[in-house]
């Protein structure tokens, strides 16, 4: 009796026994830091003597900071190219490999590997290609009598030299393309081509409003991922401050200059800059995202 | 029209078509090798440079392949950096942090999947919601707070957060988990296994696939990283991969040769469990899907 008792006890709380550790996590390594640092924000710390508290002054001052709107002007222009760019390398990759061919997952295999390998060693690796005298890119521009342009040397160039680096790891992207695109019913395309249908007319109105959700999703992943973007940034630079993507000022305001507070509110800017996007996005998408579930 | 006539148009009609086809299968497959190629470009190009003599670097036009091929461009690399102390850290860090993220994850989504509880719902929630706060709100506190600890320049920073488990797997694998027949769960209960064996014995090992993708993700995302070393590392001993290569590149004059030789080493691994993983990872993914 008294077993079974303690069973029923333990039964209703086990749950919370399995979730322990994230409830752990939540409160030490989340709630605890996010509290904590919109105390800091608030203050004037440069890590060595003690936090001085200075009110709205480091968000005042962020509106002012010229390095600020460099920053943000930067990682903007970036996303609105490299994302739309990327998202249309990325689903045309998809959809060539979506046939019934021969040595597909090797194919699938090479246009993933860019995105495996990503980190500081891709992020030399392009540096050394686009070195404006020995570098891939314009070496091989040269053997046919092109001269090539200075890329991070140059700072018209350097937002064309992180596009470039995208668009090569825009197979990453490809994965949740590939699973979209399967589950597109052979039915619709059947009827389609009873009706006669070209490629095209099946492509825009078959295949891509089929995929709108997937577009959505990799559409709000595309802005955060410009928006958190550090590697490449820090080790690839760029001339003329081209190449200071947001996060990397942000990084060098907290640890090079031990500005934590102003750091700290440069973070809750990008976090509102980023829910700001994302809410648009989510607004939009009932505009042209397409869920199955709505017709049914 | 006799039968036979409607056969042969048949038969003719038939062939066009299968001709069709194979022009365009040989379209794609021509489409497919030259995206390939430029793929895999720059791999060439970092493996030609890391077996070139410095000399040999700035010649115009370049030679693909290199000759006399420079072995020692790897030996160097691995000297100057130094690599295998690196390589050993970056190691530690990463299996550590699979381990603790992948088991842990699978743990709490166990729990999210399989128990009911009050407030389930919004602590549901609220791990989603924790996926999109950017983590770069708590990196400077988390910098203080283990500064204040006395654990910057410890492995301590990068590697116990894993221990929590990750929201992103949490959610992944409460997917998955909630596919598995609750038949399974219930025989087993019958037959006296407590829900932790539950969780061992039967959820763990169908979830293989999915675990090992989430793995591939950890283990990727953690050898990549850059800016966790960055911040809680000081000393050059305890310096990961990313971090030496990314130090090497700055202090020392750019040795193209050895810093590609370098950057080939440090590939190497990811590529490794990318491939040993390969053929779990698509059936991981596909069934979740993003749809969740």
């Amino acid at each position: 009796m008294n077993k079974y008792k303690y069973r029923k006890i333990l039964k209703k709380y086990e749950g919370y026994l399995f979730i322990s550790p994230w409830i752990l996590g939540i409160l030490v390594f989340f709630l605890l830091p996010v509290g904590y640092s919109i105390y800091i924000s608030f203050t004037k710390w440069t890590i060595l003597g003690k936090p001085v508290w200075i009110g709205l002054d480091n968000y005042s001052e962020i509106f002012r900071d010229k390095s600020f709107y460099n920053s943000l002007l930067v990682t903007f222009r970036y996303a609105v190219f490299a994302i739309p760019l990327g998202m249309i390398a990325s689903f045309t990759i998809a959809f060539i490999l979506n046939s019934d061919i021969k040595g597909l997952s090797f194919y699938r295999t090479i246009y993933y590997l860019p995105a495996v390998v990503s980190g500081v060693a891709v992020s030399l690796l392009w540096r050394w290609i686009l070195d404006p005298e020995f570098g891939l890119i314009n070496s091989l521009l040269a053997m046919v009598g092109i001269q090539g342009p200075g890329w991070l040397s140059d700072p018209a160039w350097v937002l064309p030299s992180y596009i470039l680096v995208a668009i090569w790891g825009a197979g990453g992207g490809m994965i949740t393309y590939l699973v979209g695109l399967k589950e597109v019913p052979s039915s619709l395309y059947e009827s389609a081509e009873i009706d006669g249908a070209g490629f095209f007319t099946r492509l825009f109105r078959i295949t891509i409003p089929m995929m709108t959700p997937i577009l959505f999703y990799n559409l709000v992943m595309g802005i955060i991922g410009s928006f958190r973007k550090f590697t490449d940034a820090y080790i690839l630079g760029g001339a003329g401050n081209q190449g200071k993507f947001y996060l990397v000022y942000l990084y060098e305001n907290a640890f090079k200059f031990f500005k934590m507070g102003y750091a700290t509110a440069l973070a809750w800017v990008l976090f509102m800059i980023i829910l700001m996007l994302t809410l648009l996005v989510f607004k939009s998408s009932s505009l042209w995202v397409y869920y199955e579930s709505e017709e049914n | 029209m006799r039968i036979k006539d409607i056969e042969l148009l048949n038969t003719k009609q038939k062939s066009g078509f299968k001709r069709k086809k194979i022009t365009k299968k040989l379209i794609i497959h021509l489409l497919l090798i030259m995206g390939g190629i430029t793929m895999l470009l720059p791999f060439f190009w970092m493996v030609s440079t890391s077996l070139k003599e410095n000399s040999l670097l700035f010649q115009i036009p370049p030679k693909f392949i290199p000759s006399p091929v420079a072995l020692h461009n790897y030996p160097d690399a691995i000297n100057t950096i130094p690599y295998m102390r690196y390589l050993w850290n970056t190691t530690f860090i990463t299996v550590s942090k699979a381990l603790g993220e992948v088991f842990i994850s699978a743990f709490i989504a166990f729990g999210f999947a399989r128990f009911k509880f009050r407030g389930k719902k919004f602590l549901f929630l609220f791990l989603l919601a924790t996926i999109m706060i950017p983590g770069e709100v708590t990196l400077i506190p988390m910098f203080i707070m283990w500064r204040k600890l006395g654990a910057i320049d410890t492995y301590v920073p990068l590697i116990l957060p894993a221990f929590t488990g990750s929201a992103v797997f949490i959610f992944f694998l409460k997917q998955y988990f909630s596919a598995i027949p609750k038949e399974l769960e219930e025989a087993a209960r019958i037959d006296g296994c407590n829900s932790f064996q539950i969780f061992y014995k039967i959820f763990l090992p169908n979830a293989k696939p999915a675990l090992i993708t989430i793995g591939i993700w950890s283990f990727q995302g953690s050898w990549n990283d850059l800016m966790g070393p960055l911040i809680f590392l000081n000393s050059y001993k305890k310096f990961t991969l990313q971090l030496g290569l990314s130090m090497f590149q700055s202090l020392h004059k750019v040795e193209w040769g050895q810093l590609m030789a370098a950057s080939v080493m440090t590939m190497i691994p990811v590529l490794i469990i990318f491939f040993m993983g390969q053929k779990y990872f698509t059936e991981g993914i596909k069934f979740t899907g993003i749809k969740g």
